[in-house]
């Protein structure tokens, strides 16, 4: 089957395995500019997914949607946790976006799920476009009200892990202090491994003032109680997921990102033991 | 009673995390929830002396239902109750445990627990996607016999 062109016939692409991608000209040819709105939503919905930290089958998966609700088919998109290609096969156009940065941020999540939902009741485009130019600024937690969490979250795993009420005051502060250092040097630099890795040794470090101090008394305990706001669990478990899911390259590098915080940790709380 | 303990107990640690990961105000009550259940269950099963990772199966297969029927009730997408719910079960603190070995030159004991980490996050994988599935599943069963009735 060689290069056929004949408008209003459309072949089922890459469905049926053994058969020859076709090119061919749309059923409806739309306005350029109705497409490269189309296309602006779509891509940018993904961005944000992104980097927010939904799962990659699920951002593909809103793109290609965005896409067929508007009546454009034939779309394609590859998404990995760095980068997103995406194209409009029919309009020849295509961009790559590279993602540098990415965090949890499960409201923006929520709103742009929200906002598919809106376009797969039949949203129109110009509503559509201004309610994602909306979702960019959306609010954070005060720094205090992390922080806190993160004490909570230090005593509450060290009481589910059987420690002792003594050592909640070290695990309160150990916590509270690896989130505050963590949000702290993020704000200077960008590199993960090692807001990671100075947060692990101020927690092994208060650990061991407290528990040398007479404030404490299981030390193991009292450290992987408050190391677990750092700790890269939910990766681990989505990495596999997206591997179940058939996105082999997402997952692996997923688990490579968790393997790096595990390392990073690991480091910092190791170094404290090596040198006390 | 301990289970209402252990039930508060990690209700705040989900929600806790609900705070660190940015998730919506009005969703922190029925993430930490989610987690809570996930992890009664595992607890339940633990105490009865179930292995680990059958255990922690159990717990993802329980708390991705919850999280199925939160996402419902508040048209939210599951995956902001599942990342906040899975907390509690999930091997961090032996994926930490693997790595200080390493860093302390014990590395058969690494690798157990690295091992072990590595296992319970697949059981726990296995079981929100097998709850998934079988939700897309009968969802698509329902769709059918409302077209069959029209």
């Amino acid at each position: 089957m060689g290069v056929r062109f004949s408008p209003g016939v459309s072949i089922e692409v890459g469905r049926v395995s053994g058969e020859l991608e076709v090119i061919e000209a749309p059923d409806e040819v739309l306005s350029e500019n109705f497409v490269r709105d189309v296309f602006y939503i779509a891509i940018n919905c993904g961005k944000m997914l992104l980097e927010s930290g939904a799962e990659t089958y699920r951002i593909e998966d809103t793109m290609l949607r965005i896409a067929s609700n508007y009546g454009i088919e034939n779309a394609q998109v590859f998404v990995t946790p760095t980068v997103i290609i995406f194209s409009l096969n029919d309009y020849a156009l295509t961009q790559t976006l590279r993602i540098e940065e990415r965090s949890n941020n499960l409201e923006k999540v929520v709103v742009v799920n929200e906002l598919s939902r809106r376009i797969s009741d039949g949203l129109a485009l110009k509503q559509a476009i201004r309610g994602m130019e909306k979702i960019h600024n959306t609010r954070f937690f005060p720094l205090w009200l992390l922080v806190l969490s993160g004490g909570v979250i230090g005593t509450m795993f060290l009481l589910l892990f059987e420690g002792v009420p003594r050592d909640l005051p070290a695990a309160f502060i150990g916590g509270a202090g690896g989130v505050f250092l963590m949000e702290g040097i993020q704000r200077y630099t960008r590199v993960q491994f090692f807001t990671e890795f100075f947060a692990a040794l101020y927690i092994a470090t208060i650990s061991i003032v407290f528990v040398n101090l007479g404030y404490g008394l299981m030390l193991d305990t009292i450290i992987i109680a408050s190391v677990m706001p750092l700790v890269p669990g939910v990766l681990i478990t989505n990495a596999i997921r997206e591997m179940i899911r058939g996105h082999l390259m997402a997952g692996i590098m997923k688990g490579a990102e968790a393997a790096l915080t595990a390392i990073a940790i690991g480091a910092g709380v190791g170094l404290v033991f090596m040198l006390v | 009673m301990v289970y209402i303990y252990q039930f508060v107990l990690s209700f705040f640690a989900s929600a806790g995390f609900g705070v660190l990961f940015n998730a919506p105000r009005n969703a922190l009550v029925s993430c930490g929830t989610t987690g809570a259940f996930g992890w009664i269950v595992f607890h339940l099963f633990r105490e009865g002396g179930t292995d680990l990772v059958l255990a922690s199966f159990l717990g993802a297969l329980t708390l991705s239902a919850i999280a199925i029927l939160n996402s419902r009730r508040k048209k939210m997408p599951i995956i902001l109750f599942i990342t906040c719910g899975i907390i509690p079960l999930v091997p961090g603190g032996l994926a930490y445990d693997a790595m200080r070995h390493v860093v302390l030159n014990e590395y058969m004991t690494a690798l157990e627990y690295g091992f072990e980490a590595a296992l319970i996050s697949l059981a726990i994988a296995m079981g929100i996607i097998s709850t998934e599935m079988a939700d897309q599943v009968l969802q698509t069963i329902r769709k059918k016999l409302k077209r069959e009735e029209v």
